[in-house]
C-alpha cells in the first residue's frame, strides 16, 4: 500500500483484517508509561489540513509522534495558501523539504488522489470533501471489534443523519459492509443520497423502527450549516424525530452501542446522559484512533519499501 | 534440503530443563527472575522454561512476552510486522531474562534490549537462547545455551515447538541442495563452539 486514499486502497478484507490485528500491537504502545517506539524514526509527516479539523489533525500527529517520527504542522490559514499559491505548488514546496507521507484534509473530493499523482511521498486522505475518511472507517471497525469480538458478520448497524453530505458515511459503509457487517441509513429524506444505487444498505425513514433490534446506532454530526438551507427545519424538530434521545436509548436493547464520529452536538443528534453512557464508545473511538492510525502510518512508511 | 537434525524432542526438553536449573543457579532462586520471551517461539520456550522451574523449585517465575518489531533497525529494508501484544510483568530492580529460539546476527536480541528499557529498568539482563548458531554483527552473548551449532551463513535452522509449529518438537539444519553455491565464509562460532555447551 503505497498511499491510502479510499477504503479500496486497502487490499479487501484480508488487508483490512491485518491492519485492525496489528492496531492492537500498537493500542498496547500507546497504554506503555512511555508510549513511544522508534519504528519510523527519521521519517517525515507533515499533516496538510485545508479544512478545519482539531481531532484528526491531533489523532495524526500523535500517531505519527509516537512511532517517533517526524512531524510538521501545516497550518493552511496562517500559510502562502492565502496569498493564492496553488495546491500544486504547495505539495511541491512541501516535498522539497523532504517529507514521506502527507496527511491531508481538502474540502474537494479527489484533492489527496491528484496530491498523490504530483509527489513521491505517502498520501494518506483525512477527509476530502464528501467523498471519504478512510482511517475513521477502520478506528470505527477496531473500536467495533474490541468490543464484539473479531468477527463482525451479521452485526446490525443504523446510522442517522446526514448520511448524503458524511464523509464518514460513505467510508464506513464501505468499509463495515465488507466485514460482513448489516447497514442501514436513517434520516431526515433530504439528507439522503439522490441515488442509493450500489449501496449496500437498507434505508428507513422512522428512526424509532430503524432502532429496534439493532445492535450499533451510529450518529452522524449535523452539520449546522445545513440548517434553513431548507434541508433542515430547525434543530429542534431534528432533535426530536431524529436525535437519540434519552427516551430513545431507553427502548434499546442493553448491549446496543453508541458510536459518533465527533465532534458531538449534544442535545442535537445525541442527548447529554446517552454520550456520556456506559453504551456509548465515544471516547474510545478517539482513544483507539490513534492506535490505528499509527498502523496506518507504519503500513505505509515502515513495513514495505527500502530506505530511500 | 534436511541436511541435519540436531534436536529431537527429548533433546530439546532436556536442554530447557538444564537451562532452566541454570536460570536459577546462577541467580540464587526464581523470585527475582522474570522470563521475557520474544515472538514467536521464545514465548513459547519462555513459559516451557517456567514450567520447568516450578516442577524442580515449586514456585511460578513470571513470565512476560515482548515484541521487538517497533525496535528493530531493518524496517523499511524488509517487512517487519507486529507479531503480537508487549505484557511484561514490572522489571525495576528484578532479573530481565531474555527468552529466544535462535541467536543469530544478535540483531533482535538488540533490540529487545532497546524495547525492554523502555519498560523498565530490570536490575540485570540475561540471554537465553535454544540454539546459538553463530555469524553474530554485533557484541551480544547468550548466558544460557542449549546448543551452540556451527552453521553457514546460507544454512537455515529451523526450530520447531508443538505449540506454535504443531507436529513434535525438534530443530533441524537446512541447507541448499548440494552442488548449488555454498557459503564457505567461515565454519560459525569458532570461539563459542570450543566453549562447548554449559
Amino acid at each position: 500500500m503505497k498511499h491510502l486514499l479510499s477504503v479500496s486502497d486497502l487490499g479487501g478484507r484480508a488487508g483490512v483484517d491485518e491492519i485492525l490485528v496489528r492496531s492492537e500491537s500498537f493500542l498496547e504502545v500507546t497504554r506503555r508509561e512511555i508510549p513511544k517506539v522508534p519504528a519510523l524514526r527519521g521519517r517525515t509527516v507533515v499533516s496538510l489540513f485545508y479544512e478545519d479539523s482539531t481531532r484528526t489533525r491531533l489523532s495524526f500527529e500523535t500517531a505519527a509522534r509516537r512511532l517517533s517520527a517526524d512531524v510538521m504542522a501545516f497550518a493552511v490559514s496562517t500559510s502562502s495558501v492565502r496569498k493564492g499559491e496553488s495546491l500544486r505548488d504547495t505539495v511541491r514546496t512541501i516535498e522539497a523539504m523532504g517529507v514521506d507521507a502527507i496527511v491531508m484534509r481538502h474540502a474537494s473530493a479527489g484533492a489527496p488522489h491528484r496530491v498523490a499523482s504530483w509527489t513521491d511521498a505517502s498520501v494518506v486522505n483525512a477527509g476530502d470533501g464528501r467523498h471519504e475518511h478512510p482511517t475513521q472507517a477502520l478506528l470505527d471497525a477496531f473500536t467495533l471489534r474490541r468490543h464484539r469480538g473479531p468477527s463482525l458478520d451479521g452485526c446490525r448497524i443504523t446510522i442517522v443523519g446526514d448520511v448524503r453530505n458524511s464523509r464518514v458515511a460513505r467510508s464506513d459503509i464501505h468499509l463495515l459492509h465488507m466485514l460482513g457487517c448489516e447497514l442501514t441509513i436513517c434520516g431526515p429524506p433530504t439528507l439522503m443520497p439522490e441515488c442509493l444505487e450500489g449501496w449496500p444498505v437498507g434505508v428507513c425513514y422512522d428512526l424509532d423502527e430503524a432502532l429496534s433490534e439493532v445492535d450499533v446506532v451510529y450518529l452522524l454530526r449535523v452539520q449546522r450549516e445545513r440548517i434553513g438551507q431548507s434541508l433542515l427545519p430547525s434543530i429542534r424538530e431534528y432533535s426530536a424525530r431524529w436525535g437519540l434521545t434519552v427516551e430513545r436509548a431507553a427502548r434499546l436493547k442493553p448491549d446496543t452501542l453508541v458510536m459518533h464520529p465527533g465532534p458531538m452536538n449534544r442535545g442535537v443528534e445525541i442527548a447529554d446522559e446517552v454520550a456520556d453512557s456506559a453504551r456509548s464508545l465515544v471516547t474510545e473511538q478517539v482513544a483507539n484512533g490513534v492506535a490505528v492510525r499509527m498502523a496506518v502510518l507504519y503500513a505505509l512508511l515502515g513495513s514495505g519499501g527500502p530506505v530511500v | 534440503m534436511l541436511r541435519a537434525g540436531v534436536f529431537d524432542s527429548t533433546d530439546l526438553r532436556r536442554a530447557v530443563t538444564r537451562i532452566a536449573h541454570e536460570i536459577v543457579e546462577r541467580n540464587h532462586g526464581a523470585q527475582d527472575v522474570v522470563l521475557v520471551g520474544l515472538y514467536t517461539r521464545g514465548v513459547a520456550l519462555a513459559r516451557r522454561i517456567a514450567d520447568a522451574v516450578s516442577s524442580f523449585e515449586g514456585a511460578r517465575v513470571a513470565v512476560g512476552t515482548l515484541d521487538t518489531a517497533f525496535f528493530r533497525d531493518d524496517i523499511g529494508i524488509r517487512p517487519v510486522a507486529p507479531v503480537g501484544p508487549t505484557e511484561v510483568p514490572d522489571l525495576n530492580g528484578r532479573v530481565a531474562v531474555l527468552v529466544d529460539d535462535v541467536l543469530y546476527t544478535g540483531r533482535t536480541a538488540r533490540a529487545a534490549l532497546d524495547a525492554l528499557g523502555e519498560l523498565g529498568r530490570p536490575r540485570v539482563v540475561q540471554l537465553a537462547v535454544l540454539i546459538d548458531r553463530g555469524h553474530r554483527e554485533l557484541p551480544i552473548r547468550a548466558d544460557y545455551v542449549g546448543k551452540n551449532l556451527p552453521t553457514k551463513t546460507l544454512e537455515d535452522v529451523r526450530v520447531r515447538l508443538e505449540e506454535v509449529d504443531g507436529g513434535t518438537d525438534g530443530v533441524e539444519i537446512w541447507g541448499p541442495a548440494p552442488g548449488g553455491e555454498m557459503g564457505n565464509d567461515d565454519d560459525g562460532p569458532a570461539e563459542s563452539a570450543a566453549r562447548g555447551e554449559r
